[in-house]
This record gives C-alpha cells, structure tokens and sequence, in this order.
C-alpha cells in the first residue's frame, strides 16, 4: 500500500475560497454570486479583491440561479454559491429550465454537502444532491476530495464551457493531494495498485479508503484505490479496467445510496462487466444532529465500513 | 412603421397564431392574440436589433449592443414565434412546424434546438424576470446602455421567485430593465382574482422601489407611447415595470372575455370563424 501523508487538515470549502481568490485575479470574466453565506463559502477574498464582480444576492436562491444563467449572455463566468442543499433541492426546477435544459455556462459550487454539516442537523444536510444533478442532461457533476483538489477544481471548471455541479464541504479533512497536481474533469485519480479488490471513492470518503487500504494491507488485502471526483461524466474506462482486474468493488460516499456514486458505477458493471459490488453510502435515511465524527460512525460512513464491505465484496467473488 | 403598418402585422401575426395552434390542435392561443400588439411594436419598433448591411436582423446570443426581450410566460410561444420569424429571425415557413417533432419551434420556448430569438427555456413560470435581471447585469458590468426588456403573465405573478426577482432588481439599480406584466385577469382555472388575488400589482412593485406605467396592451399607439416614456425613465436609477391591460383573445370574439381559451386550439369552424375577423397582410405561411 502506497503511503500518502498530509501536513495539515484543512476544509474543502476553503480549497474554493482558494480557487476563487486565484480566478479573480486571473479571470477577468468570473463573476461571483452568494445567497446570504459569504463567509461560509470563503469568498472573502474575492470580493475584497473584486467588489465589482459580486453580487449578493439575498436569500433568494431560486432567483440567484436565473440571475446567473442570464449573466452567462454577456460571456460572464458565474459562480453561484450557497449550502448544497439550497444551490440543488431548492432550486432543482430553475437548475433544470435556465441552467441545464438552456445549457447555460453556470458553475453552481455548493458548500456542506453530506452528513459532516454536523449539528444544523438534517433540513441542512443534503445527501441527494449527486443524484438530482447528475440527471440532469449535460450537467457536469464534481465532488474533490481536499482543499487542493478543491482549489485546482475550482480553477479547471472556469475554463470548462458548460454547466457544471461542484460539490464540497466545511469540516476539516487531510489535505494530501498534490498542490500542483491537475485537475482532469472526468478522469479519476489512481491512488494506490491492487489486485483484491477496486474501491472507488468519492469526496471525504477518498482519505477514509486510504485509510481503509492500510488496513487492508495489514490483513493481507492488496486494495486499488480510484478517487472519482467527478462522478459525471463518470470515468467508465478507469472503472472497468480496474475489475476486470480486481474483479470486485466498493463504493464509498457521503451520499444517499439511491442516486450517488456507487449507483453509476453498478450501471457501468451491470452495463459492461457485471461484478460483485458493495456500496458504503447513506441508506434511504436522513441524517441528524451531532459532531460530524459522530454521525460518519453512525452513519457507517468510516474506514472500518470500508474494509467491511471490502473484504465482504472478496468473498462473493468465490 | 407607421401605427397602421404595426397594425396590419398585428393582424398577420394573429393570423398565424390562429393557424398554429389549430395546425397542431395544441397550444396557447389566448395569451398569444392578447400580447400580439406588443410583441409587434417591441419587434417592429421600439427595440433596438442587431441587423446587417440588408437591414436584415441577425441573432447574436449575447445581445452585445443591442435591445434584448425574455418571454417568462413560455405558453405563448406563438405570438413570439410568429413575430419573430415575421421579423426575419427565421423562415416564415417553418412556423408550420410548430409543436411536431423534430421542430425547433417547441410547445415552450427552448435553446437546445437553437432557434434564432430565443436565449433562454422559459415555460416553468416565475423564471424568466431572474434570467432577464442576470441579462441586465451583464450589460452593466459590460458597460452596454442597451435594454432588456421582460413580459410576464398576471397569473404569473402567483410564483414565490417573481418576488425574488423583484426585490432583486430595484436593489441593484438595474434600471435598464423594462418588465412589462400582461393584465388580462385570467388563467387556467379562471379569472385570477378568484383563483389567487394579486390584489393591487401597480402598487406592489411599486413599493419594492419600481417605476410603474400603465397602458392598454391592445392599443397600438398607447402601446408605442408607453415603452417611448418607459425608455425615457431608464437609466434614472430605478427599473421600469408596466402594468398591461389586455383582452386575452384579442382579435377573436368568441375568444374574448373568458379564459376558456388560455390553452385550447380551435376546430376547422372555428378557425374558419377566427381568420374572417383576421386579416392576411404580409401572406399566410
């Protein structure tokens, strides 16, 4: 098993901020909208650097996606930004019409997604948002695993001519993707050779299969581990040739079951190379109150669950 | 063009939207007739168009430079189809091919068949003034002294995001927009007062920090009149909103004073019935 270290843990949500701060300086069409959640979004740096190319827009989200669409005429970038649960559930219909349907060059770019929200409990904790979006026709689907592969994403989608979903969240989690490393939509990051099993990872859960593959290894298990950060377009070939050498596969995301990434990839293997599959994921639940730790163990969101379903998914191959 | 030429395409354009909507026994016809008049003095003359050498107008889905117009209530795509192919966006011609399959004239305005005229999907309603204020935006940040101009149903008005949008707009000073809202005091399920009371809409905008005017939509010269004094007010700090009174089914007597005719699309008698009252000025497709 590959060893992968961190010097420091850091949210995903500022690997935005980041990324956003670099366009303002570097794109002069980018163009920043927030629904009353600036400083949740990290976009203080932005706007301090580009008062002119912000705009607040209240909390008024469904208006906030159409003012978008309409800025896109005029070539503008924009950025609209709130809480996942608000920037897809509450606004699904005006994504559909003015966004996706009218193939509008928005990057909607969402905050707390999943269970790690913490405490606001479930009415804030979108765990469907994956599924509603990458249903969309056209839309392009980005869930990064760290503050770097945050920040780089954040950069790639600028210079990407189509709507675009981009997921991330506020606690902090290792930081270990290389700063420099490119951001490929569409193409998932190969982070560790195996033979055993394939595990396809998503978001925060790409450290906790890390962590899952250390385990492996110490029980003899040889894990391949693929960070799929976008899970639309999913990178079907990466999918495919991993089992047809592992021959087996978990999935793991914070993300309902229904609709997420462990749903796309059981449609690529039941498709093309139909494999013993387990899925780590939410299932057909809300969440709740609680620290984000609490409710990623209830919630079987953990390296533990990985390796679980890891060494369970090896034994159907038999 | 003078007031009888905008009248005499009015009467054209009614025509068509007859002749659609029973080509394919779907459709609109109600909205369309009663926003013809408007549609036509905004195409044919108050709004600023990109055109070439000929005089010909062409479509640019920027709308860099020149006046652009949203459609939020999508259902009336006829009216907008029939002017807009009469304003030279597109062959007449095709405005047979309204609602059939494979046509890029859909029941509800649409981009993905990339129809000149159209910029964004409407037909979900309440969204098209949000798109509009995004559109207006964009021609500030570009500093582009252009209008944008924005039609919405009274019924409408009803959707929690129209509200949004009107908040939005006065409090970023977009007063380079001119929304214009179609008072015919009907919808599907009858006349909107008894369905949802939009109460006094003049004075709401109002008090969201709009400049409100007021006109009968069916009156050619008050209608040139109007979006005249409503260009004069842009650009003084506040956007415009017109309240307009029309007749749904305007042109059509039996398809006046009621709502009946919001989305039913008349039977050979009747389009028979509808065209005698109707016109043909510039040729029937």
């Amino acid at each position: 098993m590959k060893t992968y270290t961190f010097t420091e843990k850091k949210d995903t949500r500022s690997g935005f901020g980041a990324g956003m701060a670099e366009l303002g300086r570097s794109n002069p069409d980018v163009v920043a909208l927030c629904a009353d959640l600036v400083a949740s979004l990290k976009l203080d740096t932005f706007i301090k650097e580009n008062p002119d190319r912000f705009i607040q827009c209240g909390i008024a989200e469904a208006n906030m996606i159409g003012v978008a669409a309409g800025l896109t005429l005029s070539g503008l970038i924009p950025f609209a930004t709130t809480f996942a649960n608000f920037g897809s559930s509450r606004v699904y219909d005006q994504i559909r019409q003015a966004v996706a349907y009218s193939n509008k060059n928005v990057k909607i770019c969402v905050s707390h997604a999943g269970l790690t929200l913490g405490e606001d409990g479930a009415t804030h904790q979108v765990l469907e948002d994956i599924g509603m979006m990458k249903s969309l026709p056209g839309m392009t689907v980005i869930n990064p695993c760290d503050f770097n592969q945050t920040k780089a994403a954040t950069i790639a989608i600028a210079d990407y001519e189509g709507p675009v979903y981009l997921r991330f969240g506020r606690p902090v989690v290792p930081n270990f993707t290389p700063a420099d490393q490119p951001f490929e939509i569409g193409k998932a990051v190969h982070l560790n050779e195996g033979a055993d099993v394939s595990i396809f990872a998503t978001g925060h859960l790409v450290w906790q299969a890390l962590e899952a593959g250390k385990i492996l290894a110490e029980q003899g298990v040889d894990a391949e581990i693929i960070n799929i950060h976008t899970i639309k377009p999913l990178d079907k070939e990466a999918i495919l040739k991993s089992v047809y050498k592992t021959g087996c596969a978990v999935t793991a995301e914070e993300h309902q079951m229904n609709g997420g990434l462990g749903d796309s990839v059981a449609q690529v293997l039941a498709l093309n190379h139909p494999a013993p599959l387990e899925m780590v994921a939410v299932n057909d639940s809300f969440g709740e109150s609680g620290t984000p730790d609490q409710l990623m163990e209830k919630y079987g969101l953990t390296a533990a669950s990985i390796v679980a379903k890891a060494l369970a998914v090896i034994q159907r191959k038999k | 063009m003078t007031t009888n030429e905008l009248t005499k395409a009015a009467s054209q354009v009614r025509r068509d939207i007859v002749r659609m909507v029973h080509g394919v026994a779907s459709g609109h016809p109600g909205g369309s007739l009663g926003c013809t008049d408007l549609l036509v003095s905004l195409y044919f003359q108050a709004m600023e168009l990109k055109t070439d050498d000929q005089d010909s107008v062409v479509f640019d889905m920027s709308g860099t430079g020149e006046d652009m117009f949203f459609l939020s209530n999508g259902h009336i795509s006829p009216v907008l189809y029939s002017v807009l192919a009469r304003r030279g966006y597109f062959p007449v011609s095709e405005l047979a091919t309204f609602r059939k399959l494979d046509s890029r004239l859909q029941g509800h305005p649409a981009t993905a068949e990339h129809l000149p005229g159209v910029r964004i999907a409407s037909g979900s309603l309440g969204q098209g003034l949000s798109a509009a204020a995004g559109a207006a935006y964009g021609k500030k940040i570009r500093k582009d002294s252009h209008l944008v101009y924005c039609l919405m149903g009274d019924g409408e008005q009803q959707e929690g995001q129209i509200w949004e949008a009107a908040a939005f707009i006065p409090h970023r000073k977009l007063d380079n927009l001119i929304a214009i809202i179609d008072f015919n005091g009907q919808q599907i399920d009858g006349p909107t007062d008894v369905v949802l009371n939009n109460r006094d809409l003049g004075a709401k905008y109002e008090a969201f920090g709009w400049t409100v005017l007021h006109m009968d939509g069916n009156k050619v010269d008050e209608v040139l009149a109007t979006l005249k004094a409503a260009k004069q007010a842009s650009g003084q700090g506040s956007p415009i909103c017109i309240i307009m009174k029309t007749e749904m089914g305007q042109g059509v007597d039996f398809m006046m004073h009621t709502h009946k005719w919001h989305g039913t699309a008349p039977n050979n008698e009747q389009l028979t019935a509808a065209l005698a009252q109707l016109e043909e000025t510039l040729g029937d497709y």
